[in-house]
């Protein structure tokens, strides 16, 4: 802190006017967007276990469908905010890139232990198993889950942020090819796991009755995961600025 | 109301899943929030601490935010 004083204009812009902007605008739209995360959950949530039809084949276990998909979702797109903000912390030293980096993966961790969780509970009664080693779909989604983990632990092992975060960012990007590998599994083998049903080249092929839960549980997850993501990068830069400031204790002699 | 909770038969892999969606979902909030306001409270106290050396930084940063 001492040097504040001798950094030059631009060096402050680069430590500081980024994170402080953030902090400011990010306060700001926690509120709005938690209220309206617990909106579109409400709604989906009513839509999904009360005001929807049971499958003509899964019969009340297509419920499960309306956490299992978007969960499965909000997995591979929490790794890709991890996979994209590590790519920009690693070329252009931009100062939020790995606080985002390291904020998207507990949220997208979890996301990914709820897919898998909610699939095996749909899988035992219409597959008759938990588990299938051999899907490629299933195997891929815990690798995903191991890479999130990895990638905390990374995190959580080495003291330094900047070289923590370098580390990091590599495991991320390394890790990334899993995604289209996830993506495609269900084409590319076509074992237990249904294919895709929405996200089609000619359109979704479930009725409009399930489409409306799946969408609102869908929104109502993808709002959640950046309201959580503001909260965790709020925290993990007062958690940074701890860090400077025990650091600059440390130097000038006080006692922490 | 009961026949909601039957499930058809499948309740008991409905309202687990559902049930455990809460739960994490309900943990994960709770974390964050509390991991930032604890964050924020220690940084508050180690400002204070330092006195006014510290407080010049948090003000020429604030300069950064108005800009």
């Amino acid at each position: 802190m001492a040097g504040m004083s001798s950094l030059s204009a631009a060096q402050r812009f680069h430590a500081y006017a980024n994170p402080a902007r953030f902090m400011a605008l990010s306060a700001r739209l926690v509120a709005p967007l938690g209220v309206l995360t617990a909106l579109l959950i409400a709604a989906g949530l009513w839509f999904a276990l009360v005001a929807s039809p049971p499958d003509y084949q899964q019969g009340e276990t297509v419920r499960i469908m309306y956490v299992h998909v978007p969960s499965a979702w909000l997995a591979l797109f929490g790794y890709s905010v991890m996979a994209v903000a590590s790519a920009v912390a690693l070329i252009f030293r931009h100062p939020l890139a790995d606080v985002a980096a390291k904020s998207a993966a507990p949220i997208g961790a979890a996301f990914t232990f709820l897919a898998l969780v909610t699939g095996s509970l749909w899988g035992r009664p219409m597959w008759g198993t938990w588990w299938e080693w051999g899907d490629a779909r299933l195997v891929s989604m815990l690798i995903l889950l191991f890479l999130y983990l990895g990638y905390m632990a990374l995190w959580a092992t080495i003291e330094e942020p900047v070289r923590a975060a370098r580390a990091a960012a590599v495991l991320a990007l390394v890790g990334s090819v899993n995604l289209p590998i996830i993506r495609y599994s269900v084409d590319w083998w076509n074992t237990l796991h249904q294919p895709a049903s929405v996200f089609r080249m000619d359109g979704p092929t479930i009725a409009s009755s399930m489409l409306l839960p799946l969408g609102l549980m869908a929104l109502g997850f993808t709002v959640l995961f950046v309201t959580l993501l503001l909260v965790r990068m709020r925290a993990e830069i007062m958690r940074r600025r701890v860090r400077k400031l025990r650091l600059a204790r440390a130097a000038s002699g006080a006692e922490a | 109301m009961t026949e909601f909770l039957h499930m058809g038969g499948y309740a008991a892999f409905v309202w687990p899943a559902y049930g455990l969606t809460v739960l994490v979902i309900a943990g994960l909030v709770w974390q964050s929030i509390a991991d930032y306001r604890a964050q924020t409270a220690l940084a508050r106290k180690l400002e204070e601490l330092s006195g006014g050396r510290v407080r010049r930084a948090a003000s020429s940063e604030r300069d950064g935010e108005a800009q």
